[in-house]
């Protein structure tokens, strides 16, 4: 191997570093404040890109029916609990978050489905068709069990996946797609390394996010509310945070994240139905790394992961997810050793 | 007249345990009222319940509300809060951080949030010095001030206090007790609970005696500190 090509395999590692970076970002977002393992993610970020590519084609995307039959189950569970409850309190307001506000992307979806419309239009009607599908798969899936243990909440998240990606081969099938580049342009750089304008979005977009990312979790009361759910959420109930509320605010923004990561993987890679799985399972890679609580750690750790993948595929392209799951057994090692000198501090909200 | 706090028979179990039997209590606006008894009793379940992060049975009510038919959070809304027994800090934040979600509730007077810290970090300067500092940095003294500072945050009218002496000094523990006492100047009632029955007596109007999760005495404060019965059990046979 040659510098060159080290550099390249550098380039191209990072760049798909980037979006299990920004998957990483939102696993770890959702497991700290609702101690669910997503495994759904990749499976959003994947019906992005298959959403995107069917606009390209002009066609009606399954998404929209998705998300609406998604939207129509968590209405009619919120009107069960108000029975239930015998009381309508707040049931408006509910309805309108989890019925109607769902249909706001899907109407504008099915407008432009079979239009031929600019690709800056495509984009965000497609990212605003992600958006609801993880508050909408919380309220149904994981919210009547939000006590369950982490190993049932891992279970749920499991068959979720399963299911969703069977409906993907409903709607999509079974052949994959790419969809256009979102940026042309080839740079040369200065030492003669060629990088595509798509790589470097892929990395900017990234950074850009990570950055906002960190401001909303440094600066903004939402975002220490939400890393106050994390750490302790006895203490966060103690101050009127209401967990459900924080839960529907992390699904949001990992929704929006795996939006992003699919629109932006779509071009470089071609997607199929259940492609979403790996995509998820090696930015699950990267957050184990960081312990599924640290940020910053997730980051890097999704990057080196990207890293790894671009040179197992250079020397033995059979052998890349071979290469990229054995990190997980030092990783875990290595966490198992630290966990057990470092005292069970994790533990301290379980018994409040 | 009814009273600001109301609980009447109530029962509180752990699956077939049950920690608390039937205990009424009560409490009138801009009272302190203190539930002592010894380690075991059901003191630190009896303030889970009341707060709604225990199930219960029997009669809860806050200013004429039923308590049962709220939520933890809608009861924080209301300004009942307490400050539990492990502090349950958000330690990997910073002081400040702890204090602004401690006004969480009140996020929309914001107002009444900046002139809230004020009065926080004048009760506890100490707690301004470090507002930069990550909360499981502080003290056990100033771990116990920043949560009795972030429950104060949320505006209180009813502060409930799990053993806000345990694991302190005693120099300390007469300090945060002293400030327990000057809640009361700004309207704040409170049902302090504790282990350490001489120093919650001193601090408080009336008391009630907790044992086995039944009160086996109540009486105002000052009757119960000359009470044979209480002082041979609780205050170590020492009289002043």
């Amino acid at each position: 191997m040659t510098p060159d090509i080290a550099l390249i395999l550098t380039v191209d590692g990072l760049a798909n570093g980037a979006i299990y970076l920004l998957a990483g970002l939102g696993l770890v977002l959702i497991f700290s404040v609702t101690r669910v393992v997503f495994v759904p993610f990749g499976d959003i970020a994947a019906f992005t890109a298959l959403t995107l590519a069917a606009f390209q084609m002009q066609r009606v995307p399954g998404t929209i029916g998705l998300v609406a039959v998604l939207a129509a189950v968590a209405s009619l569970m919120e009107l069960g609990a108000a029975v239930r409850r015998r009381s309508a309190d707040g049931l408006a307001q509910r309805l309108f978050g989890y019925g109607l506000l769902p249909l706001i992307p899907c109407g504008l979806a099915w407008l432009i489905a079979a239009r031929d419309v600019p690709e800056i239009v495509r984009i965000p009607v497609a990212l605003g068709l992600a958006l609801p599908m993880g508050p909408l798969l919380d309220r149904i899936a994981f919210r009547p069990i939000a006590d369950a243990s982490v190993l049932v909440l891992l279970i749920v998240a499991i068959a979720l996946h399963f299911a969703i990606a069977g409906l993907g081969l409903l709607f999509f099938g079974p052949e994959g797609f790419r969809t256009t580049a979102l940026v042309d342009g080839i740079f040369e750089l200065p030492g003669g390394l060629v990088i595509t304008g798509q790589l470097i979005l892929m990395m900017a977009s990234a950074v850009l996010l990570a950055v906002l990312f960190f401001l909303f979790f440094e600066r903004s009361l939402i975002g220490k509310a939400l890393r106050a759910t994390a750490v302790n959420r006895t203490g966060a109930r103690l101050v009127g945070i209401r967990p459900e509320r924080t839960g529907v605010t992390a699904y949001l923004i990992a929704s929006a994240l795996a939006g992003i990561s699919g629109i932006l993987i779509g071009p470089s890679t071609t997607i199929y139905y259940d492609s979403g799985f790996l995509i998820g399972l090696k930015a699950f890679v990267g957050a184990i790394i960081g312990g599924l609580v640290s940020y910053p750690v997730t980051a890097l750790g999704a990057l080196f992961v990207g890293v790894m993948e671009s040179f197992a595929s250079f020397f033995s392209s059979a052998m890349k997810e071979v290469v990229v799951f054995s990190l997980l057994i030092p990783v875990l090692l290595w966490r198992s050793l630290a966990l057990a000198h470092g005292g069970d501090e994790e533990h301290e909200e379980l018994d409040g | 007249m009814s009273a600001m706090l109301e609980i009447a028979d109530l029962h509180v179990g752990y699956g077939k345990v049950e920690a608390v039997r039937g205990v009424s209590l009560s409490l009138d606006k801009g009272r302190i009222v203190t539930v002592i008894g010894p380690n075991g009793a059901g003191k630190t379940t009896l303030l889970g319940a009341a707060m709604g992060l225990l199930a219960s049975r029997g009669v809860l009510r806050f200013e004429g509300a039923d308590l049962h038919e709220l939520g933890v959070e809608d009861r924080v809304e209301r300004g009942f809060c307490l400050v539990p027994e492990r502090r349950e800090l958000f330690g990997e934040m910073t002081v400040g951080d702890n204090l602004i979600l401690g006004a969480y509730s009140r996020r929309k007077d914001a107002a009444f949030v900046k002139s809230a810290l004020d009065g926080v970090f004048d009760r506890f300067p100490r707690l301004a010095e470090r507002r930069r500092q990550r909360a499981d940095t502080l003290s056990g003294g100033e771990r116990q001030m920043l949560a009795i500072g972030r429950a104060l945050m949320a505006g209180p009218r009813l502060l409930l206090l799990d053993e806000p002496s345990l694991g302190l000094a005693p120099l300390i523990v007469r300090d945060i007790l002293r400030i327990v006492a000057t809640l009361r100047d700004t309207g704040v009632s409170i049902l302090l609970v504790e282990q350490n029955a001489r120093a919650a007596l001193e601090t408080a109007d009336y008391g009630y005696v907790l044992e086995t999760g039944e009160i086996a005495l109540h009486g105002a404060a000052s009757d119960l500190l000359n009470d044979p019965r209480v002082m041979a059990t609780y205050l170590g046979g020492a009289t002043e």
